[in-house]
């Protein structure tokens, strides 16, 4: 299996005709470290969680997983990256169980019932396992989602935009997840607009403006604090 | 074994959405048999069907449901961006697209299981009187269809106006898979059947099968990539 | 990216091949403006009459098509595969002139239809699979023009099927054709008629080889331009 500890990205543009939502990004990120990535709407946070997933293949500039690169590691690699999009990845026609169930088999984990239940008592949704995920609530979905994309251990975690829809309680177990996978010694990027939230979980922050990358300096002060100074 | 593993996930969890809703069965076999009724109109003339009207509404009606079920499907995946949640995954994308591929055919077959004996029934035509050479034709013909078609809608899941563009990139492509099931059907409908002509259009049909189940495994994966 | 702008911008041998295009225009110009004398000198067609002559531009323009969907998939085939760009400027601007030239070969065709068959539309073999290799064509640029951002890949995939398309389009059609018998006149061709004909096939591939490279180069300039631009921004 692979396996990496730090991400790269050096010099990484993406334009789409001729906007350019990516504009000579450069990040490095190591095992254990988790980055909140800011910024405006629209300013290309998606697209460069988008491209750090491997959905999107950069314009210009270079992805490095460790030693590895997206296009020779393939699958292989894909396996160890897990990402929450917008969009939540899930079936609404199937029940929660079985959509766990599906993407742990796709995913080619053992011990597959095992993971399920435990992934469904952290989601909280253990009494609603069979229930359809088309007559969940968006909170619960975003807990259930979340779940999906960290099944399989992933190295890499990417989250946009998680606290979206969640009410104190889930926030908090969000928030739990997120300081666990850090010991876990995941490299974790999260898209967010919660900074008191997010604030104390996180080694460093980044903006993003205009698809350019401005790192928000250490000091003093909250992190909304630093965010304004940075703008 | 991997691979076919792999393939029977993604048709299986395919088939389990389509039994939660029946969604695209009910719809598509109900637009084709709309077809089969639309087509009846034009093609039969006091009380009889014109020369080889029976095999070209049969195979009119299994085209345009067959696009129907095909956008349906894909649409699906759309939703909540499945698609992208397999692109992303570890899966062997040619599984991924067989996957697919059986999805859609299962369902094509199951419609086509009510429409043939429909089309029999109402246009007074022995479709069942050469019962493997018809049985080949449909399936090779819905295959060579299904498998351009699931490429298709694969690929135009993140286009623009993808609901126009899927009939108008797949018509004129499977034109030879057309021509052949219309002419083989009539072939074993006519007065006198000729059945090496049959034969002829099958073997066609089988070797266009071939080729472009081929060409899609291989594009599927370059194509799918953003 | 400036720099990559910039250093695509004429390496050698293109140069030269850039050079070269204007001077293929003017001989085909040339050769066309000659054409027609050659065409009357050729035998007069006794039960066609004057429509024949029609066929010294018809039948090389469409073999020129064929010549240029071949173009057009092969260098879909490249760019899909080894992800060369300039592949796809090829292969688009291929498909653009596929088009032109199949609605000449439209257009002539019936014209000659009139005359041999009495009627404008015949569905013979030959002018069917114009018509489905025309509407592949039409469908590959639709795509690309209505698809949004990443169509390009698409449109390369179904050149490639088009491609892959053409020897089943023609035998199906021909099959279904013979299906029921009806009467071709596709003239074997008379020794006098053998030179004019391959002298407007020769000019009409002059003609199509300098029209696609400077159609593809417009597209190569436009993606310099589209570079200049995102470079302006950063």
């Amino acid at each position: 299996m692979i396996d990496f500890s730090t991400l790269t990205l050096t010099d990484v543009s993406r334009n789409f005709g001729r906007r350019r939502a990516l504009a000579r990004v450069s990040l490095a990120a190591a095992a254990g470290e988790t980055i909140a990535l800011l910024g405006p709407n629209g300013a290309g946070k998606s697209t460069l969680l988008s491209i750090a997933a491997t959905l999107i293949a950069p314009s210009s500039g270079e992805v490095r997983y460790g030693d590895h690169d997206a296009r020779t590691a393939g699958g292989a690699l894909r396996g160890r990256i897990g990402l929450l999009g917008h969009d939540l990845y899930l079936y609404p026609e199937l029940s929660a169980a079985e959509n766990l169930r599906f993407f742990a088999k796709v995913y080619r984990l053992d011990g597959v019932e095992r993971r399920v239940d435990e992934a469904l008592d952290r989601a909280g949704l253990t009494t609603r396992r069979d229930d359809q995920v088309a007559g969940f609530s968006r909170g619960m979905r975003q807990r259930l989602a979340l779940e999906r994309a960290l099944l399989h251990a992933p190295r890499l975690v990417l989250l946009d935009e998680p606290f979206t829809g969640l009410d104190d309680a889930a926030t908090h177990a969000l928030r739990r997840r997120l300081a666990g996978l850090r010991e876990a010694g995941c490299i974790v990027l999260v898209t967010t607009h919660d900074l008191e939230t997010i604030d104390g979980l996180i080694d460093r922050a980044v903006m993003l403006q205009q698809g350019k990358l401005v790192t928000i300096a250490d000091g003093a002060g909250s992190l909304r604090e630093r965010y304004r100074r940075s703008l | 074994m991997r691979f076919v593993e792999t393939v029977w996930l993604v048709t299986r969890k395919d088939l389990l959405i389509e039994a939660r809703s029946k969604e695209i069965l009910y719809t598509t076999l109900f637009f084709a048999v709309s077809c089969v009724l639309v087509f009846a109109f034009g093609f039969v003339r006091e009380g009889r069907p014109l020369g080889d009207a029976a095999a070209g509404i049969l195979w009119i009606a299994i085209a345009f449901s067959g696009t129907l079920a095909l956008g349906r499907a894909f649409e699906r995946e759309r939703q909540s961006e499945t698609l992208r949640a397999l692109m992303m995954s570890p899966i062997d994308r040619p599984a991924l697209y067989v996957g697919k591929l059986c999805g859609v055919l299962i369902l094509l077959a199951a419609v086509e299981l009510i429409v043939v004996p429909l089309v029999g029934l109402m246009f007074q035509a022995p479709l069942f009187a050469h019962p493997v050479l018809m049985i080949g034709l449909l399936l090779t013909g819905t295959v060579g269809f299904a498998a351009v078609g699931t490429l298709f809608a694969a690929m135009l899941v993140r286009a623009r106006s993808r609901d126009v563009l899927l009939p108008v990139l797949l018509y004129p492509i499977t034109i030879p898979v057309i021509i052949a099931g219309v002419r083989g059907t009539a072939a074993l409908l006519q007065a006198e059947v000729d059945e090496p002509m049959a034969r002829a259009w099958l073997s066609m049909l089988v070797f266009f099968d071939v080729v472009f189940v081929t060409l899609a495994l291989w594009t599927f994966e370059p194509v799918m990539t953003e | 990216m400036l720099n990559e702008g910039l250093s695509a911008r004429s390496p050698k041998p293109k140069a030269k091949m850039n050079r070269l295009y204007p001077l293929l225009l003017l001989v085909a110009a040339a050769m066309f403006a000659y054409a027609p004398f050659m065409i009357l000198a050729a035998p007069y067609e006794s039960t066609m009459g004057l429509i024949q002559k029609i066929f010294y531009f018809h039948a090389p323009v469409a073999m020129t098509m064929f010549v240029s969907a071949f173009v057009c998939g092969i260098a879909s085939a490249i760019f899909l595969f080894g992800g060369r760009l300039g592949a796809d400027r090829v292969a688009m601007a291929a498909a653009e002139l596929t088009s032109i030239l199949g609605l000449i070969v439209l257009v002539t065709g019936p014209m000659w239809a009139r005359k041999a068959w009495g009627v404008w539309w015949q569905w013979d073999a030959r002018l069917t699979s114009t018509l489905v290799l025309w509407l592949i064509f039409q469908a590959y640029l639709l795509l690309r023009r209505f698809g949004g951002p990443g169509s390009d890949r698409l449109a390369a995939g179904v050149a490639l099927f088009g491609m892959a398309n053409v020897p089943f389009v023609y035998w199906s059609v021909n099959v279904w054709r013979t299906v029921h018998p009806t009467t071709t006149v596709v003239p074997s061709l008379q020794p006098g008629m053998r030179g004019p004909f391959w002298y407007c096939f020769l000019a009409f591939v002059l003609l199509y080889v300098s029209v696609l490279g400077v159609r593809t180069r417009l597209e190569k300039r436009r993606a310099e331009l589209e570079a200049l631009y995102l470079a302006v921004e950063e």
